[in-house]
């Protein structure tokens, strides 16, 4: 049966009609849109256009694989509509009214007016939204050849499933219905209101006083981007730091980036409840035995994510779930129904839209072309975007002395690079670890203002199997602040070269003295 | 005499004047009446127990150096100890400890629980060293020292250790009446070595030996400024624990897989201090190579009158540390001088040219928790914490003792809980080879 669907946008946020927005809707869901009639048999359905599912169905698509991808929402899924791409467009916004702030460090004037406008802030936000959505649309997917359906999928045996009652029958599916905010459970706070990265984007108006809550990479990226266009910031954390499993460096120096950018920070400390009092938010906290309260206009939460997992009958399919931790798969990808896989948030730990594509690739790889890929052969990386930027990929020093490995750092601090300095970027190092007494790198973190584009060497290196010893020799252009990963490898060569001199030396004294 | 001479008996001066003035802190800040000793001569400031652990160790120096009498320090001694033993051990919110640990601060009258503070497993393993010092030290068949000796004993052997895990791998940093233990525990190299080892020294609660792996796990073995070393940021870090225990040639599993031990680890953390201050990238006044000390310690504050810092934050109390900081250009003259034992010869250049620039940061009762070179009045005279805080002239005391004479570490060397703990830990080699 082939019927038209209506378009509903489902956070209930109000939107934004402009141009931009007007021309992401047409790209991610079209008003007009009309599922097209099912064929008789698709080699893959794959359910959840976010960056897994859109991966997944291009790259099937492209080796002539008939593909019909489900849709309940907006192509393009959480990073494209309310994650990396809105929140990266917003921090480089709010950077740049930092560094107009702080003109003088680089012998600039301050300009004499920085007042924020934030409506033309978002407009930046909702343009650049607009722009990416283009290389997904429902245009070039159905250019693609891939089938597009939106509507819920719910599945009615091991190798059908149903999207607004057209009956889609599969040999193989995928599962890539993404993951939504954990809400913490507070008392008062959902009579009282609060934003997540599914609404903070379509804020017209900035509040004047904001709360965050949590600590990790959402949180803190949204804490500082907020506090820098001009909201009265603070951040409230649990645990003792930001960011619990990175570096304790990192998340130190990111705590006095935030002091000097102005936010409140609150760790060790949990929300109690919030009330609403006078159109203001009363929040209580308490840390350990010290109760205290701040008033806010707005709360945003970054308490994690949740697999999406509900409405989808996964039971009929056999396929096993929970609503923590999602999907369950194997190292393969693959769930209980040997026939259906999953791929990205819904079902890894890692919830990064790297991962979701790398792990999309892995799952037509196994599904359609008889693949054996694992999981576990990934070297992911990963980056919190706030100033400077957090990166790490593979394994971290503590890590490695739990299972035994003896391992050693190398550290550069920024402010031993010459380009770091010239950038007065100097907060920052690189840590390069290595199994001790040899080159096999085990892992990286770098704290810098582009660390992001930084660690995709750590990344190649570990992918590689290239040790310090070979990065000491590649010719990093000089000057930039990637040349501290060199450093740390010529600092390794330097180690090496004096174990190697002592033992001459002694050797020579032994010969002196035969 | 020669010029080697002289100058070694010009270091003996000089090292001798500031070991007494730190000393004095403690004749002068302890109530005589139960031995507590005040955190800061500041007014109206509380008993901190870590404090009280430096007064009891810093004692049988006194005694060996004339500055005060064998009796007046046994009788100093006894009036702590009994006044612990005595105390209100319910673990209410106004008592004074719990499971034999004690709370961070004390009233100087009472002896309750001050401040609300916490009860605090680093502080109470400081004060509890103390109680091992003065327990070796008192070693006289006089029924003073006897009952010292008995009650040093009864105080460490009452300790919970294993309570303080709170069912963890390691022991937790702090426990409140009103909401229980503070929820975090330690994590990288830190002075709770100390801790560990007294812990696992104890004849009735220790805890499993693995508990030292879980903790050490988290080091961090870190080539920085060409300089291999176990990394931890603020230098008193590098400082404490050595006040009791000499680590010269002892290794745990740790250091003999790096080949090194923490006496040579704390030589290398003055290398990296004094790199960070030469770079000084932040650029504060004051910093070099014979200009150094970040540590935890006093500070000034944005709101201090008379301060302008330039829109720079100014941290008040904390742990500066290098190279990531926290770092507002506050230095600590006795943290360099605290390292005296790692690196002699460097440290005594370092502190006569503090001395010599920033006079005012030492006087004749001791040296001034931080000071800031960069921060200077209307007169030129730059920004110096006021009054002295005992953990400073604790460890200053201790320092140059164990410099002088080795004194404490001698002591300590003979303790049975810490040999026991040292080994539990996992050490081997060096003097601990001719312990029984």
């Amino acid at each position: 049966m082939n019927r038209a669907t209506t378009v509903r946008l489902g956070s209930g946020a109000p939107l934004v009609r402009d141009s931009a927005e007007r021309e992401r809707i047409d790209n991610v869901r079209p008003a007009n849109w009309r599922n097209p009639a099912p064929a008789p048999h698709y080699d893959l359905v794959i359910v959840g256009a976010g960056t897994a599912g859109l991966v997944a169905a291009q790259a099937a698509a492209s080796r002539g694989a008939k593909i019909a991808l489900v849709e309940r929402h907006l192509l393009g899924g959480t990073c494209l509509n309310t994650g990396c791409v809105p929140s990266k467009a917003l921090l480089r916004t709010s950077r740049l009214y930092a560094e107009m702030r702080h003109a003088d460090r680089y012998g600039a004037c301050i300009p004499g007016d920085v007042r924020v406008d934030f409506p033309a802030v978002m407009q930046r936000v909702r343009g650049v939204r607009a722009r990416i959505s283009r290389s997904d649309s429902v245009r070039q997917l159905t250019a693609a050849g891939i089938a597009l359906f939106f509507g819920q999928a719910r599945f009615t045996r091991a190798d059908a499933l149903e999207v607004e009652g057209a009956t889609l029958h599969f040999g193989k599916a995928l599962i890539a219905t993404g993951a939504r905010p954990d809400t913490p459970a507070i008392p008062g706070l959902a009579q009282a209101g609060y934003l997540t990265n599914e609404n903070a984007f379509d804020l017209t108006r900035p509040p004047r006083r904001l709360l965050v809550i949590g600590g990790g990479p959402l949180g803190c990226e949204m804490a500082q981007a907020f506090c820098r266009l001009g909201v009265q910031t603070t951040i409230v954390q649990k645990r003792p730091l930001f960011l619990p499993r990175e570096e304790r460096d990192a998340a130190q120096i990111l705590s006095d980036s935030f002091a000097r950018d102005g936010i409140e920070v609150r760790l060790n400390t949990r929300v109690l409840n919030v009330h609403v009092d006078g159109g203001a938010k009363i929040v209580d906290l308490v840390s350990d035995d010290y109760h205290s309260t701040v008033v806010v206009d707005a709360i945003l939460t970054g308490t994690g994510r949740l697999p999406n997992t509900t409405g989808l009958d996964l039971e009929a399919a056999g396929v096993d779930a929970d609503p923590q931790h999602g999907v369950q798969v194997d190292d393969f990808l693959r769930t209980r129904n040997r026939r259906i896989y999953a791929a990205g948030d819904v079902c890894l730990d890692h919830k990064f839209n790297d991962t979701a594509q790398a792990s999309a690739l892995i799952v037509v790889e196994n599904a359609l072309f008889g693949g054996r890929r694992r999981l576990s052969e990934l070297t992911i990386p990963w980056c919190t975007y706030t100033d400077p930027e957090i990166a790490h990929v593979g394994l971290y020093a503590r890590q490695a002395r739990e299972r035994n490995i003896p391992v050693k750092t190398f550290t550069i601090p920024l402010h031993d690079v010459d380009r770091a300095i010239a950038d007065d970027e100097e907060v920052g190092f690189v840590k390069i670890s290595v199994r001790e007494r040899t080159d096999r790198i085990l892992g990286a973190t770098i704290v810098a203002r582009h660390a992001g584009e930084m660690i995709s060497e750590m990344t190649l290196a570990i992918v590689a199997g290239v040790g310090l010893r070979m990065l000491a020799r590649v010719i990093h252009a000089y000057p930039t602040q990637a040349e501290a990963i060199r450093k740390a490898a010529d600092a390794y060569v330097r180690t090496r070269a004096l174990s190697y001199g002592q033992r001459r030396s002694t050797a020579w004294l032994r010969w002196l003295r035969r | 005499m020669n010029h080697g001479a002289a100058a070694a008996d010009a270091d003996e001066i000089l090292l001798d004047g500031i070991q007494q003035a730190a000393f004095g802190y403690f004749r002068q800040m302890v109530n005589p009446a139960n031995g507590l000793v005040a955190d800061t001569t500041r007014d109206h400031w509380p008993c901190s127990i870590a404090v009280v652990g430096f007064a009891l160790s810093a004692y049988p120096g006194g005694v060996e150096r004339g500055w005060l009498s064998r009796d007046e320090a046994v009788e100093l001694c006894l009036a702590a100890l009994r006044f612990f033993r005595d105390s209100d051990q319910r673990g209410t919110p106004d008592s004074t400890g719990y499971k034999g640990f004690y709370y961070h601060f004390l009233d100087m009258q009472s002896g309750r629980r001050t401040w609300r503070s916490e009860l605090s497993m680093i502080d109470t393993a400081l004060l509890i060293a103390g109680a091992l010092t003065a327990r070796m030290y008192f070693d006289a068949e006089t029924m003073p020292e006897a009952e010292l000796r008995e009650i040093a004993d009864e105080l460490y052997r009452r300790i919970d250790w294993r309570w303080a895990q709170n069912d963890r791998e390691t022991i937790m940093q702090g426990w409140k009446p009103e909401s229980g233990f503070l929820h975090y525990g330690w994590e990288g190299y830190s002075e709770s070595i100390l801790l560990y080892v007294l812990a696992l020294g104890s004849p009735t609660h220790a805890p499993a030996a693995r508990i030292y792996e879980a903790w050490s796990a988290t080091y961090q073995w870190e080539n920085l400024y060409g300089v291999d070393f176990l990394y931890a940021g603020p230098l008193f870090i590098h400082q404490f624990s050595h006040a009791w225990i000499d680590f010269r040639g002892i290794r745990d599993r740790f250091m003999r897989e790096k080949r090194s031990d923490y006496f040579e680890n704390s030589r290398r953390a003055v290398v990296v201090q004094r790199e960070y201050a030469w770079r000084n990238p932040l650029g504060f006044a004051g910093y070099d190579k014979d200009c150094w000390g970040l540590t935890a310690g006093d500070g000034p504050t944005n709101d201090m009158p008379g301060i302008s810092a330039s829109g720079r934050r100014l941290l008040g109390y904390a742990a500066r540390g290098v190279p990531f900081g926290p770092d507002d250009g506050t230095l600590a003259g006795w943290a360099a001088l605290a390292s005296l034992p790692f690196a002699p010869d460097v440290v005594l250049s370092t502190v006569r040219a503090m001395r010599r620039r920033y006079s005012q940061m030492h006087t004749d009762h001791g040296y001034a928790s931080g000071f800031n070179p960069g921060l200077v009045d209307a007169d030129g005279r730059c920004w110096v914490s006021p009054g002295h805080y005992g953990l400073d002239q604790g460890i200053v005391t201790l320092m140059i003792e164990n410099h002088r004479s080795e004194l404490i570490w001698r002591l300590m060397r003979k303790c049975p809980y810490v040999v026991d703990g040292l080994r539990r830990a996992g050490f081997t080699g060096g003097w601990l080879r001719s312990q029984p």
